[in-house]
């Protein structure tokens, strides 16, 4: 009766939305309707956790009896009976409900360092952090380490920003450090306002502590006593983890004056972003912090000078935050191991678009695109063709299948025109049209410019308009270098980093898919066959058979025809929604 | 001091000084539109972007310092590429109205307009379209002619402390204006007035009333306070239609409400032009030599008859901390009383 239950359920905000607190529930009930504690086992315990990255299977379930662990995945509250009974009493795991391969799959090439205990600690739960190694290398730190040589070791680890620009960390914290005064900060930018990016929200939903630890850390590195985390308000689950945190941690001293007998002060304050994706610069954010409107400023001064409250001033990525307790712990030169030469260690992305397992991984440095699309995204959808790989979100650019091949690290990415950035990565096959693309990402940007400074206050509303002409089938010869001088002098032009990297997902998708604009200005067709403007439906006379199931269904009433004769779309009133296209089972409905 | 290279010229220049400073003080022209020297760096036009040797791209030279052996170049290819670009995209979201605009022959944008050349406009697209009037008595705002240069919300902040008007909404919709759209309600010392460089900010008693090229310059001091501002009084068909005050006077150009918008009263019917004395009940124009001479033999009469006690002076705070004075000292050594006072304490 000695057996030991562990059950870990999936509480990430994708948990979450597919029933996790109604699964815990159910196993809590059915465990205590068991009578498990007589029937199994006293030491049987179910856990909250994080997000592990693949969203998509959620409810994600770990039942671990005497440490091994069986998965399911899909689960329903209705599903924990069976479970309970056949696996945890019966012993006999319930087979069609677990994971399969492809998950295996999902998670081969990946290495965890950021993410290693996220889905494996319950982020409400201090000591399951501690646990799992936890303020250990707080600990160390200032056991045996001086702050120079925190900075050295995180230096020689190599660890670049992981908030966009990849600035060496090390470098970062020691001008702050340098910079002489008695009141510092630290502040960690938890903004995280590209469209499809949920990296940051994950860490902290899943594992908050290891971003506290990595700020004490930092704060003691450059000399801070007060630190922020500048996190968006529409993170409601994050923000109140990270409250819990904060006060566990303080609790247990790790937090508040003199920290483990150190003599060393810090604590953390929470600032909510109200969700303006140009709070994420580093400027706006702290004129965001001080109560102002959140516009950046020109630099210098750098933070690191004249920073929050005009003091030195280091601001990091949750990431970059998160990685320095394992560097700390584990050393330099372990953490180096991974990655490429300049661009060291592992990388969260939000692997999204047309792959077959679209979620939340980390990669080393250097690994190559193919591999994350083939071999942990599982290939693209429906079996289709590869077309494009959108990196760094609005801020990046589109790195077109040929290129499958190259390294993901800062550098080379950058040579192709794009940037790691904050770890987006939209995967597009055949059916994306790559202006709308661009044109997607420009409607983003043109909206969250502050409209300081007029390049991209007014350029980026006028590439926008440009695009959106091309698209609609007005584009007019020229448009494409118009679209390429306005984008460069856009980049050139611009305060901050929001408009100098505004216009490359057009100057990207020009560069390697020029021939698709072309199609749209000179021939009005959309060779995706995405754009609605540039769609005509006709129908192919020989195949149809007059089964009237198009002019049915067609909303606008467009279609005309008599029964058994070949029916005709009329175009003046066809509102292009495809209805027809998808309802007819002759295939006699042309998309072109 | 650091010596630094723009366009070949040497220049010295102390520490802290920015680069546009610097080229300024050699006589060297970069196109501006949001940087004022009284106002902190804000380098939001981007007009001013020149080339830094060593740096991998422009920067604005309005924010950027100068530091020893700094070497600059102020145009080249690319920087009038950008300056063109960034005056096109502002003509193209403006009325472009200078036909009918007060500040046409003084306006900053419409000069750019003109150096560059620019007839014709590369882009075009939507233009921002407000109709709601501000109904505050002093500033016509027309904010589709702002160019969201920032110097008003900066100089209501920074100078006046009183922070009545901030950017609202983002990118393309970013406009100036009071807490939730409100009319303008605040000190109305019109600072904003006169630090913005186009037609969106207009001094309502000046409107329709005569543009630059028509009027009449006249420096003076403002008479409301014994501060003593430098004024210039802006005169078309012998009427004062606007005051200004330059950045080089001792007031550094800012003004207060009375100063810059009361100055209606000059025209005024109803205005004293000489001294009235009063005679038989009535009041009647006299000369001043008359009213002095009428005010010294009173004094000197009422002195003798009720003693120096019986007369009390009282002074005006228009009037200077020298005249103020002498007034006290009239009143003690000439008159022989120390019944003096100022309006100041009531
Ligand atoms: C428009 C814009 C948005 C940004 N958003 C974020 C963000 O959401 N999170 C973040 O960490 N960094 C963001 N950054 C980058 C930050 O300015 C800054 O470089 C980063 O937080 C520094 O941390 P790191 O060195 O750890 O990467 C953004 C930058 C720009 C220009
Ligand atoms: S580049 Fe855009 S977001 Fe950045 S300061 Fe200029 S207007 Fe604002
Ligand atoms: S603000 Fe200047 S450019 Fe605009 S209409 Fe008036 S004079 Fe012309
Ligand atoms: S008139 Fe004076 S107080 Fe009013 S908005 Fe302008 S600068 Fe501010
Ligand atoms: S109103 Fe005038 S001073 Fe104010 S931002 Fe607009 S253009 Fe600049
Ligand atoms: S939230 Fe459950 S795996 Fe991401
Ligand atoms: S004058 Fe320098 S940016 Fe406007």
């Amino acid at each position: 009766m000695g057996r030991e239950v562990e059950i870990k359920i999936c509480m990430g905000t994708g948990g979450l939305a597919a029933g996790g607190r109604a699964v815990m529930n159910a196993f809590a009930e059915g465990l205590k309707a068991e009578g498990i504690d007589a029937k199994v086992s006293e030491n049987c315990s179910i856990h909250q956790v994080g997000c592990r990255g693949f969203c998509a299977r959620d409810v994600l379930v770990d039942v671990i009896i005497d440490g091994k662990r069986t998965t399911y995945q899909y689960i329903k509250p209705e599903m924990v009976e069976q479970i309970i009974k056949n696996h945890i009493i019966g012993g006999e795991v319930v087979q069609d409900w677990t994971v399969k391969e492809d998950y295996q799959a999902f998670h081969d090439k990946q290495v965890k360092v950021v993410l290693a205990d996220c889905g494996e600690v319950d982020p409400e739960d201090i000591d399951s952090y501690i646990s799992r190694r936890g303020y250990e290398a707080l600990q160390k730190v200032f056991r045996e380490m001086t702050p120079e040589k925190v900075i050295n070791t995180i230096e020689a680890s190599g660890l670049r920003g992981r908030g966009g620009a990849g600035f060496p960390t090390g470098v970062k914290w020691d001008f702050a450090r340098r910079n002489p005064g008695d009141v510092k900060y630290i502040i960690c930018n938890a903004d995280e306002g590209d469209p499809g990016a949920f990296m940051d929200r994950s860490v902290i939903e899943g594992n908050p502590h290891s971003v506290i630890e990595g700020m004490i850390i930092g704060a003691y590195a450059i000399g801070a006593h007060h630190g922020y985390v500048y996190i968006r308000a529409e993170y409601p689950l994050a923000v109140e983890r990270l409250k819990i945190a904060l006060e566990q941690a303080r609790q247990r001293g790790f937090l508040g004056r003199d920290i483990l007998g150190s003599g060393f002060d810090f604590d953390i304050k929470i600032k909510l972003g109200a969700g303006a994706f140009v709070c994420g610069e580093e400027t706006a954010l702290i004129a965001s912090i001080e109560g102002k409107r959140g516009m950046p400023r020109p630099k210098p001064p750098f933070p690191a000078q004249k920073g929050l409250w005009g003091k030195p001033t280091v601001i990091n990525n949750v990431e970059t935050l998160a990685n320095v307790p394992a560097i700390i712990r584990n050393g330099a030169l372990w953490f180096a191991k991974f990655g490429t030469e300049k661009s060291k260690g592992t990388k969260v992305f939000a692997l999204t678009g047309k792959v077959n397992n679209t979620g939340l991984i980390e990669v080393p440095m250097g690994i190559s695109l193919r591999e994350i699309i083939y071999d942990i995204g599982g290939g693209i959808e429906g079996g289709r063709k590869l077309k494009a790989v959108q990196t760094g979100g609005p801020s990046g650019g589109c790195i077109p299948a040929e290129y499958i091949d190259i390294s993901v690290d800062y550098e080379s990415l950058a040579r192709m025109g794009s940037i790691v950035g904050s770890g987006g990565m939209v995967v597009m096959d055949e059916t994306d049209c790559m202006v709308n693309i661009a044109k997607y990402f420009l409607e983003f940007t043109q909206a969250e410019s502050c409209g300081k400074c007029v390049p991209c206050r007014i350029g980026t509303k006028r590439l926008l308009e440009i695009l959106s002409r091309i698209t609609d089938g007005r584009g007019r010869p020229g448009d494409i270098d118009l679209l390429v001088t306005l984008s460069e002098d856009v980049k050139a032009g611009s305060l901050c980093g929001l408009g100098q990297t505004a216009p490359n997902p057009v100057l990207s998708t020009i560069k390697y898919f020029r021939d698709e604009y072309e199609a749209h200005i000179h021939e009005k067709r959309c060779p995706a066959g995405v754009c609605k403007n540039l769609l005509t439906y006709t129908i192919i006379e020989e195949f149809c058979k007059g089964c009237t199931m198009c002019a049915r269904v067609c909303p606008a009433g467009a279609i005309v025809g008599e029964k058994k004769q070949p029916h005709h779309i009329v175009q003046e009133i066809c509102i292009k929604c495809g209805a027809c296209f998808e309802t007819c089972k002759f295939k006699a409905i042309k998309k072109g | 001091m650091n010596t630094l290279m723009i366009d070949g010229k040497y220049i010295e220049v102390p520490e802290g000084t920015t680069i546009l400073e610097a080229a300024r003080r050699a006589g060297i022209y970069i196109p501006t539109l949001c940087d004022d020297p009284r106002l902190e760096p804000y380098g939001a036009c981007r007009l001013c972007l020149v080339q830094v040797k060593g740096m991998p791209r422009p920067v604005t030279s309005c924010t950027t310092p100068a530091t020893d052996g700094m070497e600059v170049q102020t145009s080249n290819e690319q920087i009038e590429r950008i300056r063109k670009t960034i005056v096109e995209l502002l003509l193209s979201d403006h009325p472009n109205d200078c036909m009918v605009c007060e500040k046409a022959g003084d306006c900053t944008l419409q000069e750019l307009a003109y150096f560059y050349n620019l007839r014709e406009n590369r882009f075009w697209g939507e233009r921002r379209q407000y109709t709601r009037k501000d109904a505050n008595p002093f500033i016509e705002r027309d904010m589709e002619k702002c160019v969201l240069c920032g110097k008003c919300v900066r100089v209501c902040e920074e100078v006046q402390g009183v922070a009545a008007i901030d950017i609202a909404y983002r990118g393309f919709q970013a406009k100036v204006c009071p807490p939730f759209e409100r009319d303008l309600d605040c000190e109305f010392c019109g600072q904003c007035v006169s630090v913005c460089p186009t037609g969106a900010l207009i001094g309502k008693q000046s409107l329709g009333k005569g543009r630059q090229k028509d009027i009449k310059r006249v420096d003076t001091v403002c008479p409301y306070c014994g501060c003593g501002c430098n004024i210039t009084l802006h005169v078309s068909r012998n009427e004062v239609i606007r005051v200004t005050s330059e950045p080089d006077t001792l007031n550094e150009g800012w003004l207060c409400v009375k100063g810059r918008f009361g100055f209606r009263f000059v025209n005024s019917p109803d205005r004293l032009k000489t001294p009235l004395i009063r005679r038989n009940g009535r009041f009647e124009e006299a000369t001043w030599t008359e009213a002095l001479g009428y005010i010294a033999s009173n004094l000197k009469r009422i002195k003798k008859q009720y003693g120096a006690d019986a007369i009390a002076g009282l002074s005006s705070a228009r009037c200077t901390n020298e005249e103020n004075y002498l007034f006290q000292k009239f009143m003690r050594a000439v008159i022989g009383t120390n019944n003096v006072d100022h309006c100041a304490r009531y």
